[in-house]
């Protein structure tokens, strides 16, 4: 799963302008059959995501909410039933989480005296049975388990797949006999930056010498590599010297250039461990 | 002063007379009366013997020896205050006796800069009259020549000095043209030959200036030009012309330029090669003279000489003893005389003992002077590095002229072990983070702690682009990280931040720049020196290839400025450009800090060890641990240096006349940043020289001009001349120090003699015998300058320079085509172990157990100490932590549990958390007293195990006992003394941090993770992943929702699947998160909602859209089971009533509420809600709005389940309770 530049461009090219729905999924994985579906959804996802930070502002202006918000209205008059707020999403290019999330803000704005609060508006998309209005409700609910890329289920996947990967991770080091301290036993220390895993004793993979372990449950692309290496690698590297990051959805071959510098990229957990021998002869 | 150097040549005076006449001020009671006489008369001008003496060497061989690079030197005294230029051979006045002040010539430095000054000054041309007034006007008339440099000779006018034709070999003296080995002009301007064009004239009065004062160095590559002057032609030029004035006036224009110079560049930079070309020229026209020993000229004239020359260098009368040994080196392997062609010196015998004559009149001269001079030094040849004395003892020349020396020197080389290798520079490595001073605790607020956070990624950051493009040509450091570094340090804005970041930078800076092996002075980035890397015979090859490289191998000359080399580059433009007060207070700070401590470090000391071999190993680790600390030590003053005098030092030159006073005024108010006088001194009177020294010369090299001046610093240099005086190499004495050490401090005071802002007059005006220097030594007998601490890879780590003469001599050798190879095969060295025995000094004031206990370390290996202290630092240290563990720990629980009961008898609220906090600890900090038992249980426990552990197995059982007890001893003193301080506030502080993690716990998230069950153990963890049971049942509940395309639905079978797994993925936790749970909780409730509402699309036959009833009943059974059994987390069950749930079913046509019932039902059967909870959800139900007939069987659905038995009833059908006009749909159920 570790592709090329050329490949992953291949691949980001067909996802431009494409909704992040059930039936795009469907569409993208017949397009790459070669490719594992964790690996589609995740850069398909990231994609998205770019595509989002770059159009997010202009779907914010006050103009833009209240079309939609109009549009919304008049939609629903129409036809409750129909998929109203999720047509308009799809519509102009915007994720259906984010939409419901604009029109709610802006619904609750003037049905209530005091303007929502950032934690009632999500606790309303994570339980839409708090929406006031049963309409709404039921738009924002199609909203989010229609959209693959945002909203509170999405999030809870990609929490859920991080940490099983962790806990995979884990296990594969515990097999191997190797010590560690994981980030909460870092943390109790009192460490300001923690990796998912330091080694007690390094190891080297492939002559590299590693001193943490990074888990990654998404493909590793220009955008999301660069800021980790600003947030987290070099930070680690910064901390306790070379170490290892696993993408477990595969990563661009070209970005694994600061090899040398300490910082070592796989898709897998390595095979071929070196440890500090401890034989007296 | 010439006058001296004639009687001797007459035989008037001894050697020895001279030289005990110039080394003290008072006469020798050896001197015989005559003696003493002809040089009493002399007695004005004994200062200025020294610095005549060397310019009349420099200006002789310049003469003679048109080859090579003159050996850069300060000259002082007597000479003239005058760079003296390469091409334009200074005149002196002739040194007749009546002539007490030799005139010298101004010259213009104003292209010089600093580095070419320090690579190659040029001891002043005083005497060497005998090209009369040419000097001056031939670096103009050459500049016609390009190339050509400053021939002598060329539009002078003076018949009698000897002339070059044209096409006479390129005049190698002219170090524009061809600088000396290494001597590298710096910056854009350095070489250019537009000096040569643009020359500063000077005025004539000034160039006959008086010498009153003591010289300036001339640059290495000077300005060949100047004015011609009409100077006397005779050939030691007497002749003072007229209005000749005081020096000083040109001295202090040199001063300025040479300020103006420095200031511009304070840290020079690393020189860039610039010496191809001028090998070039300088191999290709020439083919080597054979030096013969048979036609040296005047004999017994040059062996005075050399005597004398010798003597003073012998004495430490030279300011810098490798400058001199550079300059016999060039005399050495001179390649070619220039031919003097219209030879003037038609030599009367008489001639030959006055200096009416040169010196040097061939290479044979020269040849037979340096090996003269060499013979006299041969202990500090022999202590060169091996590759040195291979090629010294390869010298043809040498065999030729002496064969005992070279003898001995072979001899030297082949017991040598000195080999001096380049080492790998060491790559970057971070500082780790260490919790003990980098958590939270040690930062004075959250925010402060996570500033720091980022600090020190920025700073990383800012290192790795340094390291990127540092080498990048364009590349700028402030350009590319200046404003990002000083934003960086403007948001340090708590001190104790600054604290934090200097204590980064500084360690960064030792690990960076020192590397582990010891070799401090090589660093990342630095061009290895491929010169020494290549054997002799690899060298004429190197050489042809040189010849076609634009740039040539080079280093900083015999002489560098201080420079800051490798990623030393790195921390000094940082400094430079975050350019912050503060942080360079707090660095300076750090850094006095930690010079004080090092300096101050009880290195482990010789004690004679009559075991075999095992004093060997022991040395090895204790030289390897005084290189690292006098390393480091090194590398921390200069930066204090640097620092220190930073505001001090700016593009003006210094100030002179009243401004000075008034600057020296206000600048001796200024208390020293470190006191390093006094460090001086102590480090003195405890013979600690050798560590001490070095640092110190290192941190004076960055004085600004005035600093020389104050009074305090002055008293250092008085001291360090003194030391230096006193360091004769030639008194072997036992109890002082050691032959290397006193060859370090040499070479490191020569080289500081040499930094431009050290005034020139300072050296030689010096009044102190070196008798005096008996300093009130009353401490240790042996002292760290009495040890063998020094070898030879720790003398060319710190003074680089000295490998100047081994390039000197690979250059001959690779000059020399065809002379490839040696004879000297490879023979295994021997080990030769020196051995100075010596006593520990008691150490007082510790108490009679503590002397006893040093006593015993006494007359045991030095290992056995080391062994014991390093036990008992560590056992002492573990103790601390085991306590922490244990007796803490317990604590902590205790105070938990009461806690709990605390928060059970007062209630939710608990009371006033900081009472409840001092209640705490009075019931708890009282445990405290138990740590310093259990500590010193602990360290009884552990210390003899590991003493046992780590001395031989054949240590007596009496030693071994002691050695235990004491560790014992140390390691409880250590864990005790740390735990009676801290142990209180210790407690309190975790007793703290437990209880807010207790009410934090108590807060917000009411027993969230209660009891919480694993997997069985059986368990193999293959159950499907939660994130993938999400995504599925999202998928159906989008579905389900729609839109949907016609073709798309779900089997039936894919649901009871989907419901078995999730049954699976709950059963096994390994990968379970609470909010996986949570959501999977959520979305299974959802679906319950979609079954009942028979909303779910099912794949199949158009005519089965719909899941039939039995199934549907199966999966929500299935359901229910997993709530009831599997989940550990709360269940949203009364979502399966929200308004939007149970609003899917208003929807359908015909209304089907069976299902619905018989899930409530269950729900209450298996507890999963109450009657009363569902009671309450139908009853807000009603609130909604809902269409009129859905209204209405709402009401009978719940009035139905209310009018329930409180016992289940199974009988009791749904479809009997539901009224009949709404009946017909659940008369199925």
């Amino acid at each position: 799963m570790i592709l090329t530049k050329a490949q992953y461009d291949e691949i980001a090219q067909c996802l431009v302008s494409v909704p992040p729905t059930r039936q795009s999924l469907r569409k993208l994985k017949q397009r790459f059959p070669s490719q594992s579906q964790a690996t589609l959804l995740s850069i398909f996802s990231q994609e998205y995501q770019k595509h989002i930070k770059r159009t997010h502002a202009k779907h914010h202006t006050s103009e833009a909410i209240e079309s939609y918000y109009q549009r919304y209205l008049n939609g629903v008059a129409k036809n409750g039933a129909a998929p109203v707020l999720l047509d308009l999403a799809n519509e102009v290019d915007y994720a259906p989480s984010l939409m419901a999330r604009l029109i709610l803000e802006r619904f609750l704005q003037e049905h209530e005296e005091t303007p929502p609060s950032k934690s009632v508006i999500n606790s309303m998309l994570r339980d839409p049975s708090q929406i006031p209005d049963g309409v709404l409700a039921n738009q924002v609910y199609q909203c989010i388990v229609n959209d693959c890329c945002y909203g509170p289920l999405v999030d809870c996947i990609k929490h859920a797949i991080g940490h099983e990967h962790e806990v995979m991770l884990r296990d594969m080091l515990l097999e191997k006999n190797l010590s560690f301290l994981d980030e909460d036993q870092l943390r109790a220390k009192g460490y300001d930056k923690t990796p998912d895993f330091i080694l007690q004793v390094p190891v080297a993979v492939e002559g590299h010498i590693i001193h943490w372990i990074e888990s990654k449950a998404s493909f590793g692309d220009e955008c999301s590599h660069h800021a980790y290496l600003h947030d987290q690698f070099w930070s680690y590297w910064n901390r306790f010297g070379p170490g290892l990051v696993i993408y477990w959805y595969g990563f661009i071959q070209e970005l694994d250039c600061n090899r040398e510098r300490g910082i070592l990229l796989k898709a897998c957990f390595p095979t071929n461990i070196v440890t500090l021998c401890h034989s007296v002869a | 002063m010439a006058a001296v150097l004639e009687s001797l040549l007459r035989e008037e005076v001894s050697v020895a007379a001279v030289v005990r006449w110039i080394a003290r001020s008072t006469q020798g009671s050896k001197d015989n009366p005559g003696e003493a006489a002809a040089l009493s008369s002399l007695r004005p001008l004994r200062k200025e013997f020294v610095p005549f003496l060397l310019n009349f060497l420099r200006e002789q061989s310049s003469r003679v020896l048109p080859q090579g690079p003159p050996t850069p030197a300060k000259a002082s005294g007597a000479s003239a205050a005058l760079p003296g230029r390469p091409g334009g051979p200074p005149r002196g006045s002739r040194g007749a006796r009546s002539q007490l002040f030799p005139p010298t010539e101004a010259l213009s430095t104003a292209a010089e800069s600093p580095v070419a000054r320090r690579g190659g000054r040029r001891r002043v041309p005083g005497p060497a009259r005998e090209r009369g007034g040419r000097s001056l006007e031939e670096g103009v008339s050459v500049e016609s020549l390009p190339g050509a440099g400053s021939r002598r000779l060329r539009g002078s006018g003076s018949p009698s000095r000897p002339s070059l034709t044209l096409s006479d070999p390129p005049n190698l003296s002219n170090l524009e043209e061809f600088p000396p080995v290494g001597s590298v002009p710096p910056g854009p301007t350095g070489t250019k030959p537009s000096r040569r064009i643009n020359p500063t004239p000077v005025s004539e009065e000034r160039s006959l200036s008086k010498p009153k004062t003591c010289f300036t160095s001339p640059p290495i590559s000077c300005v060949p030009s100047s004015q011609p002057s009409a100077l006397d032609t005779r050939p030691w030029g007497l002749g003072l012309p007229p209005g000749c004035r005081s020096l000083q006036e040109e001295r202090e224009m040199l001063r300025k330029e040479r300020s103006k110079q420095l200031q511009q560049s304070p840290t020079p930079t690393c020189p860039t090669p610039e010496l191809g070309s001028p090998l070039l020229n300088w191999t290709g026209g020439l083919t080597d003279e054979l030096a013969d020993p048979a036609r040296v000229s005047s004999r017994q004239r040059l062996e005075l000489v050399a005597l004398v020359y010798s003597s003073c260098i012998a004495e430490n009368l030279v300011p810098n003893l490798f400058l001199e040994l550079f300059f016999v080196f060039q005399l050495l392997t001179a390649r070619r005389m220039v031919t003097a062609k219209d030879n003037d010196f038609e030599l009367s015998p008489g001639a030959l003992d006055s200096l009416e004559s040169p010196l040097f009149q061939s290479i044979h001269d020269c040849v037979f002077f340096a090996v003269q001079v060499l013979e006299c030094h041969f202990q500090v040849l022999s202590n060169l590095d091996k590759g040195t004395l291979k090629l010294l003892a390869e010298n043809e020349r040498l065999l030729c002229f002496s064969p005992a020396l070279q003898g001995r020197l072979r001899a030297a080389y082949e017991g040598s072990v000195a080999k001096v290798s380049l080492v790998m520079p060491p790559s970057a490595q971070a500082v780790s983070f260490q919790p003990e001073t980098d958590n939270r605790a040690n930062f004075s607020s959250d925010r402060a702690f996570h500033t720091f956070k980022k600090q020190r990624d920025v700073f990383y950051e800012v290192l790795r682009e340094w390291e990127d493009h540092h080498e990048e040509a364009g590349w700028d450091f402030e350009k590319g990280l200046g404003s990002r570094i000083r934003a960086m340090m403007g948001q340090l804005s708590a001190a104790c931040s600054h604290s934090h970041f200097v204590r980064l930078f500084q360690k960064q800076l030792l690990q960076m720049c020192q590397s582990p092996g010891g070799a401090g002075g090589t660093v990342l980035g630095e061009a290895p020196d491929v010169l020494s890397m290549l054997g002799a015979d690899k060298l004429g090859r190197l050489w042809r290839l040189q010849e076609r490289l634009v740039t040539p191998q080079s280093s900083g000359g015999p002489c560098p400025p201080p420079t800051f080399p490798g990623c030393q580059g790195f921390f000094r433009d940082f400094i430079l450009s975050a350019s912050s007060f503060q942080f360079n207070q707090h660095l300076m700070d750090s850094l006095s800090l930690k010079i004080r401590e090092l300096n101050g470090l009880t290195l482990p000391q010789h004690e004679p060890s009559d075991e075999d071999g095992e004093s060997d190993v022991d040395w090895q680790g204790e030289r390897r641990q005084f290189a690292v600390v006098l390393l480091s030590l090194r590398l921390l003053a200069k930066f204090l240096g640097f620092v220190a005098f930073l505001p001090y030092r700016g593009p003006e030159p210094p100030p002179t006349g009243e401004l000075q006073d008034s600057i020296l005024a206000l600048r001796s108010q200024v208390p020293p940043v470190l006191d390093v006088r006094t460090l001086l001194q102590r480090g003195l009177q405890a013979r600690r020289a050798v560590l001490t020294v070095p640092w110190l010369v290192e941190f004076l090299s960055f004085a600004d001009h005035v600093v020389p001046l104050l009074d305090y610093y002055q008293g250092i240099f008085t001291l360090l001349l003194r030391l230096h005086r006193s360091l004769v190499l030639s008194q072997e004495n036992e109890r002082k120090m050691c032959f290397l050490n006193k060859l370090l401090l040499l070479a490191v005071l020569g080289w500081l003699f040499q930094i431009p802002t050290v005034p020139e007059d300072l050296f030689f005006l010096e009044e102190g015998p070196s008798d005096a220097f008996e300093m009130d030594i009353v401490a240790p007998e042996h002292g760290l300058d009495s040890m063998p601490v020094v070898d030879q890879q720790l003398l060319y780590t710190c003074c680089p320079y000295i490998g100047e003469l081994r390039k000197l001599l690979a250059l001959w050798v690779s000059g020399s085509s065809g002379r490839s190879g040696g004879f000297v095969r490879k023979i295994t060295p021997t080990t030769t172990t020196t051995s100075s025995l010596g006593a520990q000094p008691p150490q007082t004031s510790q108490g009679l157990q503590a002397q006893l206990a040093q006593a015993f370390f006494h007359n045991q290996p030095p290992s056995l100490r080391r062994t014991v202290e390093f036990v008992a630092e560590r056992i002492g240290s573990n103790c601390v932590k085991h306590i922490k563990a244990t007796l803490v720990a317990d604590l902590v629980r205790q105070v938990e549990s009461l806690l709990q009961e605390q928060l059970v008898t007062q209630g939710e609220e608990g009371g006033d958390p900081a009472q409840l906090l001092e209640i705490l600890y009075s019931r708890l900090c009282p445990h405290g007293a138990q740590a310093l038992a259990l500590g010193r249980e602990f360290c009884q426990r552990k210390s003899p195990g590991a003493v046992r552990a780590l001395l031989p197995e054949e240590t007596p059982a009496a030693v071994l006992s002691s050695a235990e007890n004491i560790a014992v001893g140390l390691a409880t003193e250590k864990a005790c003394a740390w735990l009676s301080a801290n142990i209180t506030a210790l407690i309190r502080r975790e007793v703290k941090a437990a209880v807010s993690r207790t009410l934090r716990a108590q807060g917000p998230e009411p027993a969230a993770r209660g009891e919480r069950r694993g997997c069985s153990r059986a368990c193999e963890h293959h159950a499907p992943l939660p994130s993938h049971l999400i995504s599925e049942i999202k998928d159906v509940l989008s579905l389900a929702v729609g839109p949907r395309d016609s073709d798309e639905g779900v089997s039936p079978e894919h649901l009871e699947q989907l419901v078995c797994q999730l049954g699976q993925t709950l059963q096994c936790r390994q990968f379970l998160c609470p909010p996986a749970e949570q959501h999977l909780a959520k979305c299974s409730v959802e679906l319950a909602s979609f079954l009942v509402a028979d909303q779910i699309p099912i794949l199949g036959p158009p005519a089965q859209h719909r899941l039939e009833r039995g199934q549907a009943r199966r999966l929500l059974h299935m359901l229910l089971s997993l709530w009831k059994e599997h989940f550990q987390g709360p269940v949203p069950l009364q979502l399966l009533l929200s308004p939007r749930n149970v609003g899917l079913l208003a929807d359908t046509r015909p209304r089907e509420w069976d299902l619905l019932l018989f899930l409530l039902r269950e729900l209450v059967e298996k507890g999963l809600m109450g009657r009363m909870e569902i009671e309450a959800c139908l009853g807000s139900l009603h609130q909604a709005q809902w269409p009129r007939d859905f209204a209405e069987e709402l009401a009978t659905l719940s009035n139905l389940l209310l009018a329930e038995p409180h016992l289940p009833e199974p009988q009791l059908r749904a479809c009997e309770l539901v009224q009949s006009n709404r009946g017909t749909v659940l008369a199925q159920s």
